[in-house]
């Protein structure tokens, strides 16, 4: 079944990536001394290593994969999860919600909610997380065996335990920052070991141009076939992509998502932390030029009849996800092949590695801290975060071999983002943004949010709603679905929060001082030229992000 | 940052090495094919992607060596 045979030097160059990752947490593990440094990365870190590192804790080879694949099924329009889907989000959080998050010296979002709310509010957010984190993690290390599985040969369970084994040593030892570390390294590897298949590909098939004027109409545009449902491949209007997407899944994710934000609460001041997200979208926005090129080059050559996907192992039908490895198989000979492996690898290592980061930081803080042990030390809370990353590892393990046993519970967990971060990003603008704002509103519009979410996930599902109502089209697809069950869920979050905090007890005002716009003086950016002001880069972005979507319209 | 017996290297020295290491076993299998009696099967073996790929890689990793040899981060 597998489609690459790796030689010696390949292995050596995998080698050499574990021997890299586990060198290097045995490195950092002595300078963890406070639960700051293990935590938080010791609040050390440039806006460019904490960029890279926000870009790449997202950027894992699931996405990759899947996207490379989802770009022979909808073509251009997968440019939208990384353009609009993505960099006015990312703006948006370094320039105005940064400074509320870095100011008040929090730890998670969880602990913003605190802050801001109540601890109700606070365990809510946490739990759902560290379930979410803990889940995702688990699915990720299932499909990354899956994938070697098919297109290597390797052993499911050796591949499973292996990984988890490498990622468990190293965030044991150093923490945040051997995740972030290791996620700089991946980021580098992606880019040596991926973007040489864009480049042959274009090679090969004569010009970027040759590929794109051969493509259906309904997969060639932005915006020009977003009119109308069914004008293309996705199935949703420019209006489910704006709100859907390039709103509330968009922001829900970028915004609030612990396991981003932590890594620009690891940079080394406000300024530094602010630019981590604007940094960032840069590199975001030229990921296209691997994960869609390489889809529109593997559909070009999959309409020539020069190129096959691989079968997915339980339903027997072409995997798209296998697009990339087929291609890695195509171009790359002895040596380029152990680094295109190593770079997947890498990917989905390091993805799995910001999950357990994250679920460890929360799960210290915003469950043990807070419900068991409020006076705990900075080495028990060190102690206790080891622990958590073992039992994170395990719980990931478990989830894994779960999702191999029962398959359709993936579709369940892939789902769970909508169910939480796009009703949470209404509890925060509005926390952020709107004084009066009450505990009482942002706790139980929570809850409704979420909760409306996952019925109108299981009613689609299950034929108990007619998906048209809520999506606007006879046909949307799984993709349109996840938008418009997204924005409704924000409305209804958001509009309960209004409702029941007309009718609640706001906090008095002082005690939200630096967690509400108007209530906190704005933050003044240190002395420097006016081309390093966070604000001019981000009118930078997005002004290169606006030439993208015209010239690719 | 209690027990630090040393400045914490930065990130970018570890990629300079992980790059050099991993440009040269790139360059190294790319050499052997090219003096090899059986060329690489693969599509567009013909422009030796390997050499000039790995050459980049260990330039890149190298650049970054120099670059950032004895920094620590404060």
């Amino acid at each position: 079944m597998h489609t690459i045979t790796l030689s010696f030097i390949d292995w050596l160059i995998i080698l050499v990536y574990f021997a890299a990752v586990i060198a290097i947490g045995y490195y950092l593990k002595k300078f963890m001394g406070t639960k700051e440094d293990f935590f938080e990365a010791g609040r050390r870190n440039s806006a460019w290593v904490a960029g890279i590192a926000f870009v790449s804790a997202n950027l894992g080879a699931l996405e990759i994969l899947g996207w490379t694949g989802g770009t022979m099924k909808y073509g251009m329009f997968v440019s939208h999860f990384y353009w609009i889907g993505a960099i006015p989000a990312m703006l948006f959080l370094g320039i105005y919600m940064m400074p509320f998050y870095y100011s008040s010296k929090i730890h998670s979002i969880p602990g913003y909610l605190r802050l801001r709310f109540n601890e109700p509010t606070r365990v809510l957010n946490a739990i759902s997380f560290a379930v979410m984190t803990v889940l995702m993690s688990g699915i990720n290390l299932y499909l990354m065996a899956l994938v070697f599985y098919v297109i290597l040969g390797w052993n499911l369970n050796l591949s499973i335990w292996v990984s988890a084994a490498v990622i468990g040593v190293y965030i044991t030892f150093g923490g945040l920052l051997s995740a972030i570390f290791t996620e700089i390294i991946q980021f580098f590897l992606i880019w040596f070991g991926l973007f040489l298949v864009s480049v042959l590909g274009i090679v090969e098939l004569g010009g970027l141009d040759n590929i794109l004027k051969t493509l259906p109409e309904r997969m060639s545009g932005l915006w020009s076939t977003a009119a109308n449902a069914s004008s293309n491949e996705m199935g949703v209007t420019w209006v489910g992509i704006v709100l859907g997407l390039g709103f509330v899944l968009s922001f829900g994710y970028w915004t609030t998502d612990f396991l981003l934000v932590q890594r620009a609460f690891s940079a080394k001041d406000l300024d530094s932390a602010r630019k981590t997200p604007i940094y960032a979208s840069f590199f975001k926005m030229a990921l296209p030029f691997i994960v869609v090129i390489g889809g529109l080059v593997a559909w070009k050559l999959q309409d020539l009849g020069q190129l096959q996907l691989l079968s997915h192992p339980i339903s027997g039908g072409a995997w798209n996800d296998t697009a990339l490895p087929v291609l890695i198989a195509r171009y790359f000979p002895t040596g380029l092949a152990g680094l295109g492996i190593t770079a997947l690898l890498a990917g989905f290592m390091a993805g799995q590695a910001g999950n357990v980061s994250a679920f460890n930081t929360v799960f210290t803080y915003d469950i043990y801290r807070a419900l068991f042990k409020k006076d705990a030390t900075d080495q028990h809370l060190i102690y206790v975060g080891r622990v958590v990353t073992i039992v994170g590892v395990f719980l990931s393990i478990l989830t894994a071999y779960a999702a191999m046993r029962f398959n359709t519970i993936m579709d369940y967990i892939q789902a769970i983002f909508s169910w939480v971060n796009a009703p949470l990003f209404a509890t925060m603008l509005l926390g952020m943004f709107w004084a009066r704002c009450t505990s009482a509103g942002a706790f139980w519009g929570l809850i409704l949010g979420m909760v409306s979410s996952f019925g109108m996930f299981v009613g689609i599902n299950f034929g108990w709603i007619n998906a048209a109502i809520l999506t606007f089209s006879d046909k949307p697809s799984d993709m349109g679905n996840n938008m418009w069950r997204a924005w409704w869920a924000w409305l209804i979050c958001f509009v309960a929060t209004i409702v029941i905090s007309l009718f609640t007890k706001p906090k008095p005002k002082e005690e939200l001082v630096g967690l509400v716009k108007g209530l906190t003086a704005e933050s003044v950016s240190i002395d420097e030229p006016w081309y390093k002001k966070p604000a001019f880069i981000a009118i930078v972005a997005l002004a290169i992000l606006i030439a993208l979507n015209v010239y690719f319209w | 940052m209690a027990n630090k017996k040393e400045g914490l290297k930065t990130i970018w020295y570890f990629v300079g090495i992980v790059l050099t290491l991993m440009g040269a076993l790139v360059m190294l299998a790319a050499i052997i094919d090219l003096l090899s009696a059986v060329p690489a099967k693969t599509v567009l073996a013909n422009l030796h992607p390997g050499l000039w790929w790995g050459g980049l890689m260990i330039l890149t990793g190298v650049i970054y060596l120099l670059k950032n040899k004895g920094k620590v981060v404060k």
